[in-house]
């Protein structure tokens, strides 16, 4: 199948699922993890997260490779929360003391972010772009920001590889990157060469899609139904989710 | 071999086209018939894809006369049925192949005619077929080799039926392997066509008769020679009777 190519080799339980589903389920679970109010409410939602992470078959590698993004603005929280927050101080040295309600404001916020990219990797990065694209459009985002996206993912590459021949001629004439005038007039041009040949790209493809009858509206594919079970993941989800909340509010 | 009193697919008449003050197309006449197969030579800059583009109103002529399939064209609603039945295959293929699956790609063209989607994903499957490139089908069109880009942007065009093709250097940048399957693919099909190309053995196999380009001009003796063409050029080698 074509599926190799796509480089989506894990056969996640998940994959089965609508990707309307698993967008609205990222959704709730996001929604429902940033509304968690006490401690014991968001380390069960991360517990959540990582259930699902299992269950999505996601390797450690590979979370954790995905993860290091996000880790490195926890950092500077970590570090900056507890030194700007006021309040009564748990260390001190120095000049500087850690406020007691800065660590806590640090420790819920790390808690939130980590089960929210985690539940999100877990149901959506099997996901195509053009399914994600067709699923956004599906569930009413206006046409222009779905197709901006398409457009996005189909070009991206192209511009990455205008940028990096250019780049490597500049190179290759001897082009060194030095803080002075010339290195920044240089990347100028180039920023500069990359938007007008977007541009330019931009006006083919246009023309290219009005040569075979293209008149501004695409036709869109009809979905299909949901399945048995996207309706019985969405409600064991919502189950959970419920529990979650009471959870979060009444212990 | 024509009748004379055919209706050309595409006429050109007195054509100039100006951009920022510099004549890109000088007083160009040209007249494309049914079966006819147009060789367009030149140097570079000559204003050969200016010409194409011209055909199919995606450049406006400063003056002359536009006339294709029987009528004269001047709205872009004029050239909108132009374009279908005179389908032009683009100098880079990723300007072309836009959508993220190939059979998406070459259904776009018949779903824009207002065929029903299973129709003509349909049509996308046996034109691929046709050109024995089914087996791209499912892939990703960014993910594709140059060769295949090309191949695949042709059937795009397929899909739609057209009567004309309009191919602007077709073996630009291809290797041999796929100049060779471009050419038998063209050479097989019973279409009017206008090739653009500095590639001389594809044009030898191809062309019924040649133009040459020059300085924004077309060549009055090359123009005018198209009524004895036919008697040295060799053509249609073995491949036109299906």
């Amino acid at each position: 199948m074509s599926l190799a190519a796509s480089g989506a080799r894990i056969v996640a339980p998940f994959e089965a699922l609508d990707a309307r589903t698993r967008l609205v389920a990222a959704l709730s679970l996001v929604l429902v993890t940033v509304s968690m109010r006490s401690l014991s409410g968001q380390v069960a939602a991360l517990l959540l997260a990582l259930v699902m992470l299992r269950l999505s078959g996601l390797s450690l590698a590979q979370t954790s490779r995905r993860l290091l993004h996000v880790e490195g603005f926890m950092i500077a929280l970590l570090v900056l929360l507890p030194l700007t927050v006021p309040g009564p101080a748990l260390l001190s040295f120095g000049p500087f003391s850690m406020s007691q309600p800065g660590v806590a404001r640090a420790v819920s916020i790390i808690l939130s972010v980590n089960a929210a990219v985690l539940s999100t990797l877990s149901l959506l990065h099997t996901l195509e772009p053009v399914r994600l694209g067709r699923a956004l459009a599906s569930l009413g985002l206006p046409s222009r920001l779905v197709h901006l996206m398409m457009f996005l993912v189909r070009y991206q590459s192209l511009l990455r590889d205008e940028a990096t021949r250019l780049v490597e001629a500049m190179r290759a004439r001897g082009f060194a990157g030095r803080l002075r005038m010339h290195t920044w007039r240089t990347y100028g041009n180039l920023v500069g060469m990359l938007l007008v040949r977007s541009v330019e790209r931009a006006e083919r493809v246009d023309e290219a899609m009005r040569c075979r009858g293209f008149s501004g509206r695409f036709p869109m594919r009809a979905n299909r139904p949901l399945t048995r079970a996207d309706w019985r993941f969405g409600c064991a989800l919502a189950a959970v989710l419920a529990a979650l909340v009471g959870l979060d509010r009444f212990s | 071999m024509n009748a004379p009193e055919a209706t050309p697919f595409i006429e050109l008449e007195g054509i100039t086209v100006e951009r920022a003050g510099v004549r890109v197309l000088d007083r160009v006449s040209l007249t494309l018939q049914p079966g006819d197969r147009l060789a367009v030579v030149g140097p570079n800059g000559a204003g050969k894809t200016t010409l194409l583009r011209t055909m199919i109103g995606l450049q406006k002529p400063s003056s002359g006369i536009v006339r294709a399939f029987g009528r004269e064209r001047r709205s872009q609603a004029d050239f909108r049925e132009v374009r279908l039945r005179a389908a032009y295959l683009f100098q880079d293929a990723d300007d072309q192949l836009f959508c993220p699956t190939v059979v998406e790609d070459v259904a776009f063209g018949p779903l824009n005619m207002g065929l029903e989607e299973d129709k003509a994903l349909e049509k996308a499957r046996v034109t691929l077929a046709f050109l024995g490139l089914e087996h791209l089908g499912p892939r990703i069109t960014r993910r594709l080799s140059g060769g295949e880009k090309r191949l695949v942007c042709l059937a795009g065009i397929l899909s739609m039926d057209p009567d004309v093709l309009l191919l602007d250097e077709p073996t630009n940048s291809l290797d041999a392997k796929h100049v060779e399957k471009l050419t038998q693919i063209l050479a097989g099909l019973d279409k009017s066509m206008i090739i653009v190309s500095h590639d001389r053995p594809i044009l030898d196999t191809l062309a019924t008769r040649a133009v040459r380009m020059k300085d924004a001009r077309l060549e009055p003796a090359v123009l005018h020679r198209h009524p004895h063409v036919h008697e040295h050029l060799h053509v249609h080698v073995g491949s036109e009777h299906e």
